[in-house]
């Protein structure tokens, strides 16, 4: 068991960032996805012929611009794990674009690409792990997790790498003497911090980050909250930041997207898109999170129904077996993502007319 | 240390409700310095190291905690479901029991349960009929093997004197009652075949089918999507207000204790930091653990991008807690030679707000001054 590094005490001056949203629409995008689905088969009987797909990712239209923060929730199955790993090509993409920018300007196609052909790209993006304890092997050391990839990558001199690792452990807040020992002597919040540093030994220009504080206790979120949104200042690094936790997602996001059964409903702004929303999913998504406040009792509000599934979609619009403005048109027709206004993009039929109250 | 066995005595009061009305104020359950200890090869866990608190007819108290808290030990101690390295050291847990548990007018008596055998006649006819467990893990809690109906009608069956038909529209009754539409083709269903919120429903269903006055609730929405908790919590809202059960809602959430809790005790390392009323916790909490945790959560209220203040460190292990209060290593009112000497007392220091803490204990030193700050 070994100690954090930060001096002992509660944090009492937080320092404070304006708020507004940093990146404007002149900002270059990092990254393009454009009609981007992921089906995944369902093999059924002895010649194991398809008889359905689960359609996890259902062409998908979004993009991060450099240096910002994009927000991915939604609900459990609604696709945000399945379209950050098809950006990462962890597994292909069905069909689609995903268009990364890299520092001298080009454009490529990642969808479009072989194994060795990614290789150039894999040290720009990197990723952070839901699971501090499943993410991290227990048989190698801290330097040889946080060392690995730069081995990989062609820096196979010791002292070299030793001195980058502590470097990237004093980053993340961990001590450099830290490198020799196993992950098991090592906390949640602490495994974590040495995920952070293995997903930045490569200089990633984007880091993709799948629940990275969702498994860990509450104290010690926003420690690895405050340290990603340091790191980011520091490195320019662009996020892509996936969770189902709101309250987590409004924190760290200069934008955000909100997912349901894999399509996006929503994109928007952070305040905007919470103070002003226009998908009813989003409102009630809203309205649904416990407020931490006991006078503010009466706004719970559930939503009727239950989250549909991805291999048997409802017709038209996902949502409207549990949308309470759902009319004729949202039985039948499948809403597409529109610009209602500047930045702010949103897949309702209804859109316009509705005024939806965001949180208060 | 040896342990002292638990003299075995039973019943130690009976009381007739009606007659005296001086026992309507008595807590339905009584928990008093309750230790629970497990021994294992590597050494002693004090998961629960003296935990007290009532719990009223009709209220519901939210044990919060982070993990290795003991508020899921404290659960099983009550219930007397711990594991065999776990033992009850000291302590003492009181219930009120109906004699007759059909009847609403019963006499009631009250039994320690910690003197107990945990297998004995007497506790098997308290859990399930008395106190009922909603657990986390709705996919695990039913067998996959059985349908959901027979295992809500075994519990039935268990407890009431009824026949198998009747058991069956008992439990398509509490299924009725907490929303699963189709309850006569529903029960007829097996668990995994259920979707996450139905699953839950079935459980709650499961818990309140003997109409037990006690329901503990172990972190009922941790597993569960956001719309779905909402559905779950107003659920369980309306149901302890229709039948006025009592609840222990376990969580690590605040924001569900917020929406929940007439009570609330805020547990780190086994102990009770803190003790008091929802609303005193939320917006007076004097403790320096609870104010840190309060402003360390991200809140949808809050402003986005701005950092927040964190507790500093990670929470200790079980197996070498620090000595003294467990929270000074991280504490920011750290006092040297008093935290980490002994450990502080619960001191009531307002009406009905309990604090451990050297800042509102009389033995500091007069140098230490209260905290002030009140807004979270």
């Amino acid at each position: 068991m070994s100690d954090a590094i930060e001096p002992a005490g509660v944090a009492r001056q937080p320092s404070v960032k304006p708020a507004v949203h940093r990146q404007s629409s002149s900002t270059p995008l990092l990254l393009e996805v454009k009609g981007l689905k992921k089906y995944f088969p369902i093999h059924k009987g002895l010649m194991r012929k398809v008889v359905n797909q689960v359609r996890a990712v259902d062409d998908i239209t979004f993009f991060v611009r450099e240096g910002e923060t994009l927000g991915l929730v939604g609900e459990s199955g609604c696709g945000k794990t399945t379209a950050s790993r098809c950006i990462l090509r962890a597994f292909p993409a069905t069909s689609g674009e995903i268009l990364f920018r890299e520092a001298d300007g080009r454009v490529t196609d990642l969808a479009k690409l072989d194994r060795p052909g990614l290789r150039r790209f894999r040290p720009q993006m990197q990723m952070i792990f839901q699971d501090p304890f499943g993410s991290l092997n227990p048989r190698m050391t801290i330097f040889d997790i946080v060392g690995e990839p730069m081995y990989v990558n062609g820096l196979k001199n010791r002292t070299e790498r030793t001195d980058r690792v502590a470097e990237l452990l004093k980053l993340v807040g961990l001590r450099p003497e830290f490198m020799r020992r196993y992950p098991h002597a090592f906390s949640g919040g602490q495994r974590q911090r040495i995920g952070i540093a293995r997903a930045l030994a490569l200089n990633p220009r984007m880091v993709v980050a799948d629940e990275p504080v969702s498994a860990l206790d509450v104290s010690v979120q926003a420690q690895v909250l405050n340290l990603m949104l340091d790191l980011q200042e520091k490195l320019q690094l662009t996020y892509l930041f996936v969770a189902h936790d709101l309250s987590v997602v409004k924190h760290i996001s200069d934008r955000v997207c909100v997912m349901y059964v894999g399509k996006i409903v929503e994109m928007a702004a952070t305040e905007e898109l919470f103070y002003a929303p226009y998908h009813p999913y989003t409102a009630a998504l809203m309205m649904a999170v416990p407020v931490p406040d006991p006078s503010k009792r009466h706004i719970i509000q559930d939503l009727p129904g239950e989250v549909a599934s991805p291999a048997n979609p409802p017709s038209g619009c996902y949502f409207h077996p549990r949308c309470e403005y759902a009319q004729e048109i949202c039985r039948t027709q499948t809403p597409e993502l529109r610009e209602l206004s500047p930045d702010h993009f949103v897949s309702c039929h209804r859109a316009e007319e509705l005024k939806l109250a965001g949180i208060k | 240390m040896p342990i002292e066995p638990i003299p075995a005595n039973k019943i130690t009061h009976q009381l007739d409700i009606n007659s005296s009305p001086s026992w309507i104020d008595e807590p339905l359950l009584r928990v008093e310095d309750l230790k629970a200890y497990f021994f294992m090869d590597e050494g002693t866990v004090k998961a629960v190291d003296g935990v007290s608190f009532n719990v009223y007819p009709g209220k519901v108290i939210g044990i919060v905690g982070e993990s290795g808290c003991g508020k899921s030990v404290t659960m099983k101690a009550i219930l007397r479901i711990l594991e065999r390295s776990a033992k009850i050291v000291s302590g003492k847990v009181t219930l009120r029991r109906r004699i007759n548990s059909d009847d609403p007018n019963s006499l009631e008596e009250l039994i320690e349960l910690t003197s107990q055998h945990p297998n004995s006649k007497i506790m098997r006819k308290i859990r399930g009929a008395e106190i009922a467990l909603i657990p986390q893990e709705p996919m695990a809690a039913f067998s996959p093997v059985h349908t959901v109906g027979n295992q809500i009608m075994e519990t039935i069956l268990l407890h009431q004197d009824v026949s198998k038909q009747e058991a069956r529209k008992i439990a398509i009754e509490v299924f009725r009652s907490v929303g699963i539409s189709m309850p006569e083709q529903r029960i007829d269903s097996y668990s995994w075949e259920l979707s996450g919120g139905l699953r839950q429903r079935a459980i709650i269903a499961m818990a309140l089918s003997c109409n037990p006055r006690l329901l503990i609730a172990d972190e009922p929405t941790t597993a569960i999507d956001v719309t779905t908790q909402a559905q779950i919590l107003k659920l369980l809202r309306g149901l302890q207000e229709e039948r006025q059960t009592s609840i222990i809602f376990i969580t690590h959430d605040l924001g569900v204790i917020a929406q929940m809790a007439d009570e609330v005790v805020v547990m780190y390392l086994g102990m009770v930091m803190e003790k008091a009323s929802v609303n005193t916790i939320f917006k007076h909490a004097q403790h320096p653990y609870t104010q840190a945790l309060l402003r360390s959560i991200p809140s949808m209220q809050s402003e986005s991008r701005v950092k927040l203040p964190t507790i500093a460190g990670s929470i200790a292990h079980p197996f070498n807690r620090p000595k003294g209060c467990p929270f000074h290593p991280r504490c920011g009112h750290f006092m040297q030679g008093v935290c980490n000497a002994e450990q502080p007392k619960l001191v009531e220091i307002g009406d009905e707000h309990y604090v451990s803490c050297f800042l509102y204990s009389n033995e500091t030193i007069s140098s230490a001054s209260p905290l002030t700050e009140k807004n979270t």
